[in-house]
């Protein structure tokens, strides 16, 4: 599904952030990404979002070597991908419901053909009477959620989340952790950034290491639920 | 507080009577408040205003040089002049006759000597005897409608006269009114252009400004699957409607100025300004094709600014790639 090969970054003539990144994500796979603060987990989602172009070294996804894809490509691909960004990112001027909706509204689709979808998701992640309310007015568990929501709303092949869970209590964070795991077990391939170790150690899944700009990867261990 | 828990059950999307849910109507995903929204609308109407002015300037001169042109050009005259050892009555008579007799002419008026005499009055005065002064006499002719005279025919005529008439067919003086009139349009619609151009540049740097501010937005539509088309319709969108306000303000004020300044010429017609006014203007009659001019420039100005926001927005977004 997505493959990196000898992929490089660097921010303007310093030094690079990412090294040699050499791995590949599988169909249907759940794996963490991890590392310390500031090892580039951040940038590698973004890479991986196609929102940055690496200095050097191949990204394919689906197939595509990224690089050589058309912007009509590119789209087509985002469609493909559900993020949940660390710090949300909802369009404040948006209410909860048009903020779930986006990905569908930016389709095409006009907003009856997708109400109930929105409406029945709300309501699964919770949210279903704050539906009306503007993201200022939510609070940070809501936030989340939503942003959630909006990565799930449009039935994505390949889901990354960074930090989902780094904004609420830490049985919140089992739950939303449930929903990754139920929407993986619907045939998502997931990636979640966390440093958050004791939250790792509840599954068995693919870890993906980032340290000192290289990524390492490690087979699935420990003694929480297998994925 | 939080006020729901995400629920533990299994996600299956199960459609159910959610079209009772009331929904706001959907907005506009560039936040309203991120556009210089009353700054824009009224450059916008002061520029349009402009443009209509101008634009209706245009159709007026437009409309009187052709009320003039059609007046002059129904009529010619032939100008008899007295020499010595020639009789000038039998030679008002021969040319009369040769005009007459050549297609095109509906009818002949030969000026007597005293209405000849009271032609020069405004400029000689009154009470001076002239019986001596050799003045020349005037014959005008009509057109016939749809028929072009035979201009070339009744010069050759008068050549039989020794050079004692000669034709006039006020060729010379429509082609300089015509020439004046086209240079006020042109110089009219020069400053539509310039000031549709300055309008454009105005809603081209609102809309670099409104992508600025709107970066994240931008981002974020991108990234949940948003193509540039997409992002550029919906700049487009909200200032097309920036662009259907001002537009529309600006040209309602023209229409009322130029519909003040007609029923005000009418109100004031017996007036001596009016006269001369009407004289340049034709009767300043606006009508239905200034007031249509305005509204074309109206619809001009909305769609442009339309035009040029989605152009705005797609090279930025180009560039930001």
């Amino acid at each position: 599904m997505i493959r990196f090969e000898g992929v490089g970054v660097r921010y303007g003539v310093g030094p690079e952030i990412l090294r040699d990144l050499t791995f590949a994500i599988a169909p249907y796979s759940f794996q963490f990404l991890t590392g310390p603060s500031g090892a580039g987990k951040t940038t590698l989602l973004k890479l991986i979002m196609l929102s940055l172009r690496p200095t050097r070294g191949i990204i394919e996804m689906y197939g595509d070597n990224v690089a050589q894809m058309s912007e009509a490509e590119l789209t087509m691909v985002r469609r493909k991908t559900g993020v949940v960004f660390q710090e949300f990112r909802l369009l404040d001027h948006l209410t909860t419901f048009e903020n779930v909706a986006l990905p569908l509204r930016v389709q095409g689709r006009a907003e009856p053909s997708y109400r109930a979808e929105v409406v029945e998701l709300l309501q699964w992640v919770g949210l279903g009477e704050r539906m009306h309310v503007l993201p200022p007015v939510l609070s940070g568990g809501e936030k989340q959620r939503a942003a959630i929501a909006r990565a799930l709303i449009a039935k994505p092949d390949f889901l990354i989340a960074d930090e989902p869970t780094g904004n609420v209590d830490p049985t919140l964070a089992r739950r939303l952790l449930r929903l990754f795991v139920e929407l993986h077990r619907l045939g998502t391939a997931i990636i979640i950034a966390t440093h958050d170790y004791s939250l790792m150690e509840q599954f068995a899944a693919r870890r993906l290491v980032l340290s000192g700009g290289h990524v390492i990867v490690e087979q699935p261990r420990g003694r929480g639920v297998r994925l | 507080m939080e006020q729901d828990q995400p629920s533990d059950a299994t996600y299956e999307p199960q459609p159910r009577a959610a079209d009772n849910i009331p929904l706001r109507k959907q907005g506009s995903l560039v936040p309203q408040r991120s556009i210089a929204g009353r700054s824009l609308v009224m450059v916008i109407a002061i520029m349009t205003f402009l443009a209509s002015l101008a634009a209706g300037a245009a159709n007026l001169v437009s409309r009187a040089a052709a009320e003039w042109t059609n007046s002059i050009a129904s009529e010619m005259s032939i100008e008899v002049h007295p020499a010595p050892g020639r009789d000038i009555e039998a030679d008002v008579a021969r040319a009369a006759e040769a005009a007459r007799h050549t297609p095109g002419v509906a009818s002949v008026k030969i000026f007597s000597r005293a209405e000849s005499e009271a032609l020069l009055q405004p400029w000689i005065g009154t009470g001076l005897d002239v019986t001596d002064l050799p003045i020349p006499r005037m014959i005008a002719l009509t057109r016939a409608a749809g028929v072009k005279p035979d201009v070339v025919e009744l010069n050759r005529q008068l050549a039989k006269l020794g050079g004692a008439a000669s034709l006039d067919d006020h060729r010379a003086f429509i082609s300089r009114l015509s020439t004046m009139a086209n240079a006020l349009i042109a110089v009219a619609v020069g400053i539509v252009v310039l000031v549709l151009a300055a309008s454009a540049l105005a809603v081209g740097f609102a809309t670099r400004s409104a992508v600025a501010l709107n970066h994240e937005v931008v981002e974020v539509l991108h990234l949940v699957g948003a193509d540039d088309n997409f992002v550029a319709r919906e700049f487009q969108r909200r200032f097309l409607a920036l662009g259907i306000e001002g537009g529309f303000a600006g040209a309602l004020a023209a229409a009322i100025c130029y519909f003040v300044a007609g029923f005000v010429s009418t109100r004031f017609a017996s007036a001596a300004a009016a006269d001369q006014i009407e004289a340049v203007f034709g009767s300043f009659q606006f009508g239905l094709s200034g007031y249509g001019l305005i509204f074309a420039v109206a619809i001009a100005v909305a769609y442009s600014t339309g035009i040029v926001s989605r152009l705005t927005v797609k090279r930025r977004l180009r560039s930001m790639a």
